[in-house]
């Protein structure tokens, strides 16, 4: 594979599920690309279509969802491939790790046996130097005494541990994809740091990319290179790490960024942004974040604004109908 | 400015060295029971109108003090002083009468509201509880101007909690807690369920709320950018015991003990230039089972700083300037 070439290459993504009420769409027009060692970072709230369009990935839609568009791995497209292609990938060349790690391990067997399956399925290791595998990778996450406790069950782990079980299972095949979802939001945030400082590790040993998707901007500023903001499971704002939280051109990001309350500045009043979270079954036939935008005007309730990029190099996409300079004159009043 | 306060008002509430414990069975056949000291000598004071932030990871006990406080757990030692009547050996009557003026938003938004009743008999029904002689008219004057006080409207008055956005539902809980008028609302990570948008919205309406009706605060958070947010004073618990009690901005600017400090430290900026270049004093190992707490200073197994005398005697709560207590042998 070329160096400049696309680990994942997405295109066109959309998720739909069929319901009682009709059909929803939950993720509508995701494209992005992904080079070998990059971190993307994922962004939005409750029901932005993120973790959706993930799961569509992995082939892991509950069984009324259907994906379309494209998702090209290796070149190889994801989203048509059958079942058993795919079982050959997932797992292997792409892990996951997800948010609420007692749900995701299995209580009834051991963490040997978890790690071991694995290892045996993929790579064909026997049951003994798969355990030895499997031992050395939970050194590596810096679970102490891993010789013993692997023989341990998912209850016998603090919840800093069983994520990290979690990541080393993710990363027994050594995938040239991890996808993260919320990896840290169910830690404290001691645990949460040591977590972070372990992907990191782990990108930088092994060249991995991540997708990490999460709520919490403060861990988006730490580990991503390339962000994309979701909402009402389109994008609304695409680009670098350094142009979302330092010049958002999108009225949805600039919400985001002065609603979290900050460690290191005083600031009297959060600026909440107004209303409820959207309705999926009920968007405006413009753009879904209108209802709640403080920029909206009549069009944007009824036109849907197209994905047009913006800056010098172009490298900034946004979906708005409001010029750059007002939402970066907005952003220079409320941004500290 | 504190010590002002202290001459002039009197706390609404005083903790003075409570003790929570729960009996646990111990691992093994004929095991003696063994206890686990979830709130160990917690002291503090509360003025009126004031915000105290408790903050601590999970486990450290601050949810049991809370309800401790409130007699929804029977503290094992220590005292409650209540507007300066002490709560100790009182009868459920008496705390019947406390509760009136001390109220509690839960965590999760739906799960705290019952499924089967509706938003006007849910926000009124502290009312029936305990002013059983008002006229319906009147409860249900109260109900709706307090939904319009908490960003709902009466059009909204008949519907049930799992037609509410969790945002909203968390509104309704405020209400309910509000309609007594109490004087003291313990909070339980009000936010931590909730969307980022959305929890700036409920943190500005406690805040309007507090400021609008005279209300002290208790806010438990584990997120500790928000608990800066709205307290005047913070205090940080770590298996069971506090650590640090300080004034918000010595806590933040100056955190003296090491435990606040690497708490603060880890808590990610959403700032990439900050974000990546701040050193992270990043805690090693895992906390220890409260069960088995370590001898002397909870803390010193993982603190970069423990020498000889953590580990043989417990650091008492000491004043170590006028604005900041920490329980630290390094003072």
């Amino acid at each position: 594979m070329a160096a400049n070439e696309k680990l994942i290459e997405v295109d066109d993504l959309s998720v739909k599920f069929a319901t009682p009420d009709g059909e929803v769409t939950a993720v509508n027009g995701l494209s992005f690309g992904l080079e070998r060692g990059q971190t993307f970072g994922i962004v939005g709230e409750s029901g932005s279509g993120k973790s959706q369009s993930m799961l569509a990935l992995m082939g892991l839609l509950a069984i009324n969802g259907r994906a379309s568009g494209r998702a090209l791995f290796n070149g190889e497209d994801l989203l048509s491939m059958p079942a058993n292609l795919l079982n050959r990938i997932r797992g292997n060349r792409i892990a996951m790790i997800f948010q609420d790690p007692m749900t995701s391990l299995n209580p009834y067997l051991t963490v040997e046996r978890q790690m071991t399956e694995v290892l045996e399925l993929h790579k064909g290791l026997t049951r003994r130097s798969a355990l030895t595998l499997a031992i050395s990778t939970l050194e590596q996450v810096r679970i102490p005494d891993a010789a013993r406790r692997i023989r341990m069950y998912p209850h016998e782990f603090s919840g800093g541990m069983r994520q990290r079980i979690m990541i080393a299972m993710a990363l027994l095949c050594q995938p040239d994809l991890l996808i993260a979802d919320e990896p840290t939001t169910a830690l404290d945030v001691t645990v949460q740091a040591q977590t972070m400082a372990l992907l990191r590790d782990l990108q930088r040993d092994f060249g991995t990319a991540i997708i990490l998707i999460t709520h919490d901007l403060g861990v988006v500023a730490g580990l991503c290179d390339q962000v994309m903001v979701l909402y009402g499971g389109r994008i609304m704002e695409q680009g670098s790490a350094e142009s979302i939280f330092y010049r958002p051109t999108h009225p949805y990001t600039l919400g985001l960024l002065g609603a979290v309350p900050k460690l290191d500045h005083e600031g009297e009043r959060l600026l909440a942004i107004p209303g409820v979270p959207p309705n999926m079954a009920h968007l405006p036939a413009g753009c879904p974040f209108s209802e709640r935008c403080t920029f909206a005007t009549e069009r944007c309730a009824t036109e849907r604004p197209a994905l047009t990029p913006f800056g010098p190099q172009g490298d900034v996409l946004r979906a708005c109908h409001r010029e750059v300079i007002e939402i970066a004159r907005e952003a220079e009043r409320v941004l500290p | 400015m504190s010590d002002e306060r202290e001459q002039v008002r009197e706390p609404l509430l005083s903790v003075r060295d409570l003790h929570v414990d729960f009996k646990v069975r111990g691992e093994g056949l004929l095991a003696h029971k063994r206890t686990l000291k979830a709130v160990n000598g917690v002291s503090f004071d509360l003025y009126p109108g004031e915000t105290l932030g408790i903050v601590g990871e999970s486990g450290c006990g601050k949810s049991t003090l809370a309800r401790a406080i409130l007699n929804l757990i029977p503290a094992t030692a220590g005292k409650v002083v209540w507007m300066g009547r002490d709560m100790s050996g009182a009868a459920p009557a008496d705390w019947q009468q406390v509760r009136r003026s001390v109220q509690m938003v839960f965590q999760d938004p739906l799960a705290s509201l019952n499924p089967r009743m509706n938003v006007a008999r849910i926000i009124g029904e502290p009312l029936r509880t305990h002013r059983p002689d008002m006229a319906q008219a009147e409860v249900l004057a109260r109900v709706k101007a307090m939904l319009v006080k908490v960003g709902l409207n009466e059009s909204q008055l008949y519907r049930y909690p799992h037609e509410f956005s969790g945002g909203q539902c968390q509104r309704i809980g405020i209400a309910r807690a509000l309609i007594l008028e109490p004087k003291l609302i313990v909070c339980d990570e009000p936010v931590s369920a909730l969307d980022v948008s959305i929890q700036a919205q409920i943190i500005n309406l406690l805040k309007d709320l507090q400021k609008e009706m005279q209300l002290a605060l208790v806010f438990i958070a584990h997120d500790l950018a928000v608990v800066k947010h709205v307290s005047q004073r913070i205090l940080v618990m770590y298996l069971g015991r506090t650590m640090e009690l300080a004034d918000k901005r010595n806590l933040y600017a100056d955190p003296k003990h090491p435990y606040t400090r690497a708490l603060l430290s880890a808590v990610p900026l959403a700032d990439p230039r900050l974000e990546r270049g701040k050193v992270i004093q990043m805690l090693s190992g895992d906390l220890p089972s409260p069960i088995d707490p370590p001898s002397g200073c909870v803390f010193r197994t993982r603190c970069p700083h423990a020498f000889d005398r953590c580990a043989a005697e417990v650091p008492p709560l000491k004043a170590i300037n006028e604005h900041t207590q920490a329980a630290c042998w390094l003072y």
